[in-house]
């Protein structure tokens, strides 16, 4: 769709190619019941970017995101990793789930929770050993939370257990970080917090998308913009996909007037 | 009591005891975190009419056969709540509940009228089990436990739940880290690749066959109690699922020595005449001791009123 999109309004650029894209989507529909929340999207992130995605309450940005990693099974559509098949690059990917997702009074501590990171190298029976520690500590203390390690995860604030998901992402040491509106109720510090480790992933030359209620912060936070509203509307950087008329057409009434005036 | 009254009357319905509690308890840990608790409940109550066709098919008790019947009646039961949710149109929580209960009442019907007297098969042994029959006869004290002879006479329902705990020791052993993944972080588990709906069905399988082996030896009263109280109790001691699996182990265990201790002598300190049911005093103890830790337990304070920063 971003060809059609590039044709229809002319100034947006093509994505990159399927082939180079971390993440591309073509086709993709899902339905939890009779309306679908995903209807026919393609979308081609492009690597080494910061890109948010989007969109109204209720217009599939979550449900984009979980389709694109399999945690979702779509009714139709095909997602690529750098143009392999997801579960052939799943080892190069980070998810960081909405913080309300999970029951956060899981008997667990920070550690334990940092550590479900470093899965795929434990393996199923696999010693925890002291290098496995350090790299949690080491995620941890990215994030300013090596004081917590062993505080449980119930007791921390909102902003402090978004921020364990985080380091638990970067313990996974992938190339594409996806995160699920992961500002959404957090303390100003946490806020700083995320974005600088975002910002350092950028330098690094790793591609971050992520679902992104707050509108006024998109254009300080991400390099480009996915709008989306059950079916993808723009795609580009921020300066052209992340302007009034796109977001009006995404939004419709619902949009306040000083809310595209941050945006424009 | 001499060695030779322990080892013949006690030793064995003690071990099963304590093998059906910590089998039940294992899985329940991951249930009860997974907020699907009552799944113990509702197993015990809907395999009743399988075990007992299962029973009546081939005359015998004998594990393959009870387990298919409680199977068939579990795959029964999962069709009947999705009829009943449709054609009904009610909430599937009021469908589960109807149909729970009406397997349960059918099994009692059939128990009732089908020729169980020669075997431990009746509507209280569904209940409470017949743990104080399970002796050893063969047994002539401590020195038995090393004769092959008299080991060959141990009530077959001890091997069986022996062999059902190795098999959910080792499950939750092997699968400890999936399923801790999955009980937390079902979205995060699946990125990683882990096939967490195939993760939650083994449990609620291995729950499953914990309880049917249970059931047949202890009754469905343990199962039930088992399945919730020592976990429930762990989870205020600790907050490490490490240590939450150890506490429950230990209540179990504690629970099945204990109930077992007060149901055979308690009413006699008291001056009673009858003991009373092992299987109703070793679910009372876990109950108890769930009770304790819930107004002693170091970590009951949770999550919902988190610390500000």
């Amino acid at each position: 769709m971003h060809l059609e999109l590039a044709s229809r309004d002319g100034h947006i650029e093509p994505a990159e190619g399927i082939s180079q894209s971390p993440l591309a989507v073509r086709g993709l529909t899902v339905s939890y019941g009779e309306k679908p929340a995903v209807f026919s999207v393609d979308a081609t992130f492009a690597p080494g970017a910061m890109t948010a995605i989007v969109g109204p309450n209720g217009a599939g940005k979550s449900t984009l995101l979980k389709a694109a990693l399999g945690i979702v099974q779509p009714l139709s559509g095909r997602v690529t990793c750098w143009g392999r098949p997801l579960h052939t690059q799943r080892h190069r990917l980070a998810y960081v789930p909405q913080r309300a997702s999970v029951d956060w009074d899981f008997p667990a501590r920070v550690r334990d929770v940092v550590l479900m990171g470093l899965y795929r190298e434990l393996g199923l029976l696999g010693r925890v050993r002291a290098r496995h520690v350090e790299t949690a500590m080491a995620c941890l203390s990215r994030v300013g939370m090596e004081g917590f390690a062993d505080r449980q995860i119930g007791q921390l604030s909102g902003g402090q257990q978004q921020r364990v998901f985080l380091a638990r992402a970067l313990a996974e040491g992938a190339d594409l970080y996806l995160l699920d509106e992961p500002f959404a109720g957090v303390d100003v510090a946490t806020e700083k917090a995320i974005i600088g480790v975002l910002k350092d992933l950028r330098e690094q030359g790793r591609t971050v998308v992520a679902v992104h209620h707050d509108l006024s912060t998109v254009p300080d936070y991400f390099d480009r913009a996915f709008v989306i509203n059950t079916r993808a509307i723009a795609e580009g950087p921020v300066a052209q996909a992340f302007v009034p008329e796109i977001l009006q057409e995404a939004y419709g009434g619902r949009l306040a007037g000083a809310q595209i005036g941050a945006a424009g | 009591m001499s060695g030779y009254e322990f080892v013949a009357l006690s030793l064995p319905p003690l071990l099963i005891g304590i093998f059906a509690a910590v089998a039940c308890a294992l899985p329940g840990n991951f249930l009860l975190l997974r907020r699907q608790a009552l799944i113990g409940d509702a197993i015990s109550h809907v395999v009743l009419p399988g075990i007992v066709l299962a029973f009546l098919v081939t005359g015998t008790i004998s594990a393959w056969p009870m387990m298919l019947g409680a199977g068939a009646a579990a795959l029964v039961t999962v069709v009947l709540i999705e009829v009943i949710r449709r054609l009904g149109r009610i909430e599937p929580g009021a469908a589960m509940g109807v149909v729970f209960t009406a397997m349960f009442a059918g099994g009692v019907l059939l128990l009732e009228q089908s020729d169980t007297s020669d075997v431990h098969l009746d509507v209280q042994h569904a209940l409470y089990g017949n743990l104080e029959s399970l002796i050893w006869l063969d047994a002539t004290g401590w020195g038995s436990l090393l004769d092959p002879v008299a080991l060959a006479g141990l009530p077959p329902e001890l091997g069986r739940m022996a062999l059902t705990l190795l098999f959910v020791a080792l499950f939750t052993a092997v699968f400890w880290r999936p399923l801790k993944l999955t009980t937390f972080d079902e979205g995060f588990a699946r990125t990683l690749g882990l096939p967490a709906g195939a993760l939650g069905l083994a449990l609620v399988i291995v729950a499953a066959i914990a309880a049917v082996a249970a059931f047949d030896a202890v009754g469905s009263i343990i199962v039930i109690a088992m399945f919730i109280c020592p976990p429930a109790a762990a989870r205020l001691m600790t907050n490490q699922l490490e240590r939450q699996i150890g506490w429950s182990v230990g209540f179990a265990v504690l629970s099945a020595v204990l109930g077992y201790m007060l149901a055979g002598y308690g009413p006699l300190w008291l001056g009673f005449e009858n003991a009373v049911s092992a299987a109703g005093m070793i679910a009372t103890v876990s109950g108890l001791i769930l009770g304790l830790a819930a107004v002693f337990g170091p970590c009951r304070a949770r999550a919902g009123a988190p610390v500000a920063d």
